[in-house]
């Protein structure tokens, strides 16, 4: 059935409105099942064997030892994950980091795994499989990877996207360039140039949950996966194109989920367990611990980046450019792409360029990290802005508003923006009471604009309605925020029925058609769009079955406030028909009433936010508390205002960590040195303040009640807003992200000696 | 692994001094219990002493307190006479990890994980406190300061229990204050920690002082020169410079994830400015 996705105004009576969560009261109490906390009859425990070398050729591993020990079920190396990738690039990448086959890249790359009957036995197997590592020179930094004397970790790569293409292998994977006009131009017009390199370390979402599966494989094709994750049609898909199995006979059933931020849109472990369930023939539970997820799942790039941005001494940026290194971890990838193309995406700018480039380097193979990529290209450019900003002498606000992008303006990575909101977030933290409030001794203010693409993708949902008239609501993108709620609030919406008669659910693999998964803030936006779409459906049977019960043209019916309604002067006297009264009336009209959709969402709408921090630093220490936060950001429309803020401040508190403390420390050796939660700082409660929040809903003309997702953007500005509150506060230019206490204390030191 | 739970100090000693291979005693557990989640870890006996009479008791003696090797850092901080007396003590152990763990958290554990950066530890130094020791050979006594040898490591013999912390009657006019230095408000381990124990005369003038320092070493040290910076001063300026240069020097740290050579050094004698200050407040100074 067609469904036209176009916004329409209209008073809404669910959605906007603030109900408890379906899945908080089992989240509260313990009872919600995480990936850990699937069992099977007869299931054995994995454990996995993980180089501790940054960069080595595996000679041989010699696993007949510990395939000897008690309790030892099976173990697989490389050559039990055969490659049947069959020239697919990025799909060998995400095998061979499940599975080191020729050299381990990084420290922590998987060598084996032992499926054993239970933790003991397979860590005492662990220690038995004998491998023989050829140490080779190893590089983690984003910088020394591109020198000339690097060590090159992979002769196949040649830098893509450069002409020509050069005749030497290098750590250098790809180069990719977005922009318009003459910058060169644009720079010789300037008044005033801002130019200076930003670095910023790598970081992990730190979910909370390890990553954590179940796999059983039968021998007649088919298997069974229980896993945590943010898409588990991918998962199936993925593990089937790496294990051969038929798609249809893969089932992956995701568990509820404790934080993936990006980090559980790709497999790791998954594959291994399957691997191992096929050869032992039993269930495999898989559980990673903390320091595996640190060292072994995917984190976000550590960057390098050099930006140059000129303007006229009345405010108008003539040029802006920015060069933009990012490591991918040991595999080609395109996070350096999509750093350039958000970088300047908040401007309107005539003269623009922006270079990305993919830098391999022996660390993990970096994941999406909310909003992936834009957060260090929005601290390295804000933090320019702001510069520029005083040295004009223009309020960094007034100068952010006098150049931002609107309705028309061509992004800088290509696109015409439709209505868009970094105009009105601007306006909104101009006349927030944040902005002028007094600061005192030592205290700075910093403020940021953010910016990340949203995406749509292929969604299918099911909405059934039962005999007793509530509805349940199949949806196939995993609630990682709240979107079971939200998406109720939207089937009650439409249906015009009580939040309280919905409940929304998320379908496994076997029972619900292709679902993209939930990244890209898209989960409550798409989904959402399916639901009313599912629902008008549902709601055109009903129409027909009330004409049934009514014996009357179906035309003559139409739906009103949850209820079938006869149209005209002829059917006048009948009293509307509720959902209650045509459900249980549906075993003699027709049988079960339900509604189905399968939709591509496009046309998610881009997103925006500004950002304010006020924050305190001790001199003498270099130590820094953040005082005061507010982010203001465009939603479209909040479905669950509530649960909409928890995003604004969860990206926030995400974004702060990263600003001040988070990042992966390795040794000379090339080993990680915090692998934990002790040692690798995310904030604990008391070191933040209550964010605030500020909705701001501009309607997305995409979506029927112009929604744009909301997870991602609240990550984007902190970095530079908590580096521009610090650099305010100090009277120093902070450059180098996580602006840690030694990183002050150093900085103001070098300050007080010249 | 073999988990015992002895109700007298004898059976826990002969637990221990039979024990064949590795064995921990467990008090509070905030630190064994993490590392019993390392792969790497390994136990064959675990002896929990909290049924043991006595490990839970705080006790004033005529000559000061007495306080349990179970004692938890929340019990610390509920004991008023304990707190009036040696507040930075108190204020130290309460520092360790978070709420919950200062629920669980047992200042001799502290001193036998033997982390140079143990809060409690410098603040005991800085006391003068000494432990009873009972072993299979008896009971004996030592100063703090002689417990930890090395990071993990400490001078306890084969079955020796650390029973209690003996803390001298605080003198007359005295005042002790714990600080230490982290990135994050609190679920840290202190870069720098500096306990400060300041006796003074009427007149206000420092008398006696001992300056413990964490986290800059590989063991808590005690440093003399800083205690003779205060001495004879009334902590003008001169003397709080003076103290945190002597402090600055006596840091011995090394570069790693939580902190550079430089970072500690300096941030060491900028805490021990601000401790010094704090316990002559305590200690009545003005």
């Amino acid at each position: 059935m067609s469904f036209d996705a176009a916004y329409q105004s209209k008073v809404l009576k669910s959605v906007g409105t603030r109900p408890l969560r379906p899945d908080g009261v089992d989240k509260v109490t313990g009872r919600a099942r995480y990936g850990a906390d699937f069992n099977m009859p007869g299931q054995l425990v994995a454990r996995v064997l993980r180089s501790p070398h940054a960069h080595a050729k595996i000679k041989s591993i010699d696993t007949s030892r510990a395939a000897a020990a008690k309790g030892v079920k099976a173990i697989i190396t490389a050559a039990d994950l055969p490659d049947l990738t069959d020239g697919n690039r990025s799909l060998f990448a995400i095998l061979d980091n499940c599975m080191a086959r020729s050299k381990a890249m990084y420290d922590g790359h998987a060598v084996a795994a032992v499926a054993a009957i239970d933790e003991k036995a397979a860590k005492v197997a662990l220690q038995l499989i004998e491998v023989e590592y050829e140490v080779l020179p190893h590089v983690v930094d984003v910088d020394a990877a591109i020198l000339p004397d690097a060590p090159v970790l992979n002769d196949t790569i040649f830098t893509k996207g450069v002409e020509p293409i050069p005749k030497t292998p290098s750590n250098v994977a790809n180069q990719a360039e977005f922009g318009h006009g003459d910058v060169e131009a644009g720079f010789m017009q300037a008044e005033v140039i801002v130019e200076r390199s930003y670095k910023t370390e790598q970081t992990h979402q730190g979910y909370i949950e390890p990553h954590a599966c179940v796999a059983s494989c039968n021998t007649d094709g088919t298997a069974e996966l229980w896993v945590c994750t943010q898409g588990h049609f991918v998962y199936r898909q993925t593990c089937a194109d790496l294990l051969g199995l038929e798609v249809s006979k893969l089932r992956v059933t995701s568990s509820e989920i404790g934080g993936g931020f990006g980090g559980k849109t790709h497999v790791w472990a998954e594959p291994v367990a399957l691997a191992l369930s096929r050869k032992a023939g039993r269930p495999v539970k898989l559980v990673m611990s903390r320091e595996e997820v640190f060292r072994a799942s995917g984190p976000t790039s550590a960057t390098s980046i050099d930006v140059k941005i000129g303007t006229k001494k009345d405010g108008t940026i003539t040029a802006a450019q920015a060069t933009l290194r990012y490591t991918s971890g040991p595999y080609p990838d395109t996070w350096a792409e999509i750093g350039a193309m958000t970088s300047f995406a908040c401007y309107d700018l005539k003269n623009v360029k922006t270079v990305g480039i993919e830098v391999i380097v022996n660390r993990p193979k970096v994941a999406a990290y909310r909003a992936p990529s834009a957060p260090m290209a929005a601290f390295a450019v804000e933090s320019a802005i702001d510069e520029l900003a005083h040295k004009i002498g223009m309020d960094a606000v007034d100068f952010r508003i006098k150049n931002a992008a609107k309705e028309g303006t061509r992004a800088s990575y290509g696109p015409i923006y439709g209505p868009i909101g970094i105009g009105p977030t601007l306006e909104a933290a101009k006349t927030h009471p944040h902005m002028s409030a007094p600061l005192g001794k030592n205290q700075g203010r910093g403020m940021a604009c953010g910016f990340w693409f949203n995406f749509g993708g292929q969604t299918c949902t099911d909405l059934n309605v039962s005999a007793d008239g509530t509805v349940t609501l199949a949806v196939g993108t995993v609630d990682v925020g709240g979107s079971r709620a939200s998406l109720s609030l939207i089937a009650a919406e439409e249906l015009g029925i009580d939040y309280q008669d919905i409940k929304a659910v998320i379908a496994d693999t076997s029972t619900l058609g292709y679902n993209d998964m939930t990244d890209g803030s898209r989960g409550t936006f798409s989904s959402s769009m399916a639901t009313i779409s599912a629902a008008r459906n549902a709601i055109e049977v009903m129409r027909h079955r009330a004409a049934m019960m009514w014996d009357i043209p179906p035309e003559d019916v139409y739906w009103e406030d949850g209820h079938a309604v006869a149209a005209g002067t002829k059917h006048g006297n009948r009293a509307p028909l509720s959902v209650k009264e045509i459900a249980a009336a549906a075993g003699n009209t027709g049988g079960p009433i339900a509604g189905h959709s399968e939709l591509v969402a496009d046309g998610a709408g881009v997103s925006f936010a500004t950002h304010i921090c006020d924050i305190q630093v001790d001199p003498e220490t270099g130590s820094s508390r953040i005082l005061r936060y507010t982010v203001i950001q465009d939603a479209g429309k909040a479905v669950h205002p509530a649960y909409v803020e928890g995003q604004y401040q969860g990206g926030a508190a995400q974004g702060i960590g990263w600003a001040l403390n988070e990042e992966y420390i390795y040794g000379s050796d090339g080993r990680l040195q915090n692998p934990g939660f002790l040692d690798y700082r995310i904030p604990v409660c008391s070191d933040l303040p209550m964010i605030g929040t500020q909705i701001l809903e501009i309607p997305n003309p995409n979506h029927p009640y112009g929604v744009r997702g909301v997870g991602e953007t609240s990550i984007v500005p902190p970095l530079a807003a908590v580096a521009n509150a610090v650099s305010n506060a100090i009277g120093l230019r902070m450059t180098h992200i996580p602006i840690s206490p030694p990183r002050i204390l150093a900085a103001l030191n070098d300050a007080a000696r010249n | 692994m073999r988990y015992e739970r002895p109700e007298t100090i004898e059976a826990a000693i002969a637990l221990l001094a039979d024990a064949e291979a590795k064995s921990f005693v467990l008090a509070g557990g905030t630190d064994l219990l993490v590392r019993m989640q390392n792969d790497t870890f390994e136990a064959d006996l675990i002896v929990d002493i909290k049924s043991i009479e006595g490990m839970d008791a705080v006790t004033q003696t005529d000559d000061g307190f007495l306080i349990g090797a179970a004692v938890s850092a929340a019990a610390l901080s509920e004991n008023a006479a304990l707190v009036a007396e040696w507040p930075g003590v108190v204020e130290a152990a309460n520092l360790i990890g978070s709420t919950q763990i200062q629920g669980r958290c047992t200042m001799v554990g502290n001193l036998c994980n033997a982390s140079p950066a143990a809060d409690s530890v410098p603040a005991l130094v800085a006391a003068d406190a000494r432990v009873r020791i009972a072993g299979p050979d008896g009971s004996r006594e030592v100063a703090i300061l002689d417990i930890p040898t090395y990071p993990g490591k400490t001078s306890l013999t084969k079955g020796e229990i650390i029973v209690a912390i003996v803390l001298p009657k605080a003198a007359t006019r005295s005042g002790d204050a714990y600080l230490r230095f982290t990135p994050r408000t609190e679920m840290d381990i202190a870069v720098v920690g500096v306990g400060i124990n300041l006796t003074l005369d009427e007149g206000g003038v420092v008398a006696a002082a001992r300056i413990a320092l964490g986290a800059v070493g590989p063991t808590v040290s005690l440093v003399e020169e800083a205690a003779k910076a205060l001495i004879g001063s009334k902590l003008d300026q001169a003397a709080l410079d003076a103290l945190a240069s002597a402090c600055s020097a006596a840091s011995n740290p090394i570069d790693d994830k939580r902190g550079t050579i430089a970072f500690r050094k300096q941030v060491a004698g900028v805490l021990a400015r601000r401790v010094a200050q704090t316990a002559y407040t305590r200690a009545g100074g003005k």
